[in-house]
């Protein structure tokens, strides 16, 4: 390691501090809470610390962690496609972290699915054993497998610049376009195929979230999901993680924050359209009129609507603050939505009193998901070159 | 009567009639709007 390496690394590495944080000691409750529902529910089976029944098999930890989390994990491909596809070298600082949050997104959707299946070792049947290439959950599966390997493949480099394994880090980034190609194929493919998967309950689904266009819905949320996300991660790290970050990162930021804000509000305006032509084609309009019309009205005016003007006055007047606490509107409304989809709007003839409520192993194991993502981003975020570049590849893209 | 449709072609004709006058309504509404988002970029 070079002199200028140790001076660099050691500016980013304050000296140690006590691990007895108050952040940390929650940290450490939850992760023994998690690991205590973990034995739970391996011994004792679903029923152990879930509510899922007949009607219900999908609960939360599909609608959250996998409906949700593969949305909001779509700032990596996004923001990749803008900065290598579509040639926007000035969002090249934020792909590093963009990548490393889809790809502990991912893992963290993997993961979870492992507690949700019944049998989580059968999760490779797809692939050795059954043949069911026509399902859209082999689509599915098959995507999100191949898109955690590209994710780690994208994420890669920065590992290996801080290991020092120069050779095979160049040889990654030199297929970083071929990467981010395939990238944006599984994307494209497995978040509107999510969407898809509810086609097959046009009975169970509300009508007002039932459409035959639910995967281009899926999809085209997805990119609002990503770029929100991008900039909610951006602003969260720009308050904990600043002194890890280096001078390009920060001048690059603003101009990061707006664009994206300027793209979202505009895709946003464009879901909204498409949103009104799925109730027209399907000539829906006196639902909405209902209890579960107002709730559409609330998810569909008060999450996208309202944020996508939010956005657009954001992004004119270069109002950070402001775009900033949209992304959280826009973040909580691609959550409300998938939950809407998965789970309030599904079943919404039956009886209050059949109605799923998680249990509350779920919402723990839920949270147990989330809190090793946070950890495990800012573990990685605190030792490798994720906000700036390395001393010995400046300029190496 | 109202809002009973007897036939397939009737429902088409009424939700595509609608659907086509969102279209037009939502291309001019999405250009005026990418106007408002763009126009003070030269700043």
């Amino acid at each position: 390691m070079s002199d200028q390496n140790v001076v660099a690394k050691k500016s980013f590495f304050p000296p140690d501090r006590s691990l007895y944080t108050p952040l940390n000691v929650v940290c450490g409750v939850i992760l023994l809470v998690g690991l205590l529902l973990t034995v739970m529910r391996f011994t004792g089976g679903l029923a152990a610390v879930t509510n899922l029944d007949d009607n219900y098999p999908w609960g939360l930890w599909i609608g959250f962690d996998l409906m949700a989390g593969v949305a909001l994990a779509a700032g990596g491909y996004t923001t990749s496609a803008a900065c290598y596809i579509f040639g926007m070298k000035r969002f090249h600082s934020a792909v590093r972290p963009a990548i490393l949050t889809g790809f502990l997104g991912y893992a963290l959707v993997v993961l979870s699915l492992n507690y949700d299946v019944g049998r989580p070792w059968r999760l490779p049947y797809p692939f050795i054993v059954q043949r069911g290439t026509t399902s859209l959950l082999f689509e599915v599966a098959a995507c999100v497998a191949l898109y955690l390997t590209v994710l780690f493949l994208e994420y890669c480099p920065a590992a290996l610049e801080w290991l020092g394994l120069r050779k095979l880090r160049n040889a990654l980034v030199k297929v970083t376009m071929v990467l981010t190609i395939f990238g944006v194929v599984l994307s494209t493919l497995h978040q509107s195929s999510l969407g898809a998967l509810f086609l097959i309950a046009p009975s169970k689904l509300h009508p007002l979230w039932y459409s035959t266009y639910i995967p281009v819905y899926f999809f085209i949320s997805s990119i609002i999901a990503g770029l929100s996300m991008v900039i909610f991660e951006g602003t969260l790290s720009h308050k904990y993680l600043h002194e890890k970050m280096d001078e390009t990162y920060i001048a690059e930021h603003d101009g990061l924050v707006i664009g994206f804000a300027k793209g979202a509000s505009f895709v946003m305006a464009g879901y909204v359209i498409i949103k009104v032509i799925g109730i027209a084609v399907d000539n829906q309009w006196h639902l909405l009129a209902t209890p579960y019309g107002l709730w559409y009205l609330v998810e569909l005016l008060g999450f996208v609507a309202l944020p996508c003007y939010l956005y657009a006055v954001g992004a004119r007047d270069k109002n950070l603050k402001l775009i900033q606490w949209t992304s959280v509107i826009a973040v909580l409304g691609i959550i409300l939505n998938r939950l809407n989809v998965c789970l309030i709007a599904f079943n919404w003839y039956l009886p209050w009193e059949k109605k799923y409520i998680p249990h509350w192993g779920e919402v723990g194991l839920t949270v147990f998901m989330l809190t090793i993502g946070v950890l495990i981003f800012k573990f990685i975020s605190t030792k490798q070159p994720i906000f700036y570049e390395h001393p010995d590849y400046k300029g190496h893209h | 009567m109202e809002g009973i449709f007897y036939t397939l072609q009737d429902f088409m004709t009424h939700t595509k009639g609608v659907t086509y006058i969102i279209m037009v309504l939502a291309l001019i509404s999405i250009t005026a709007f990418w106007r408002f988002l763009s126009d003070r970029d030269d700043d």
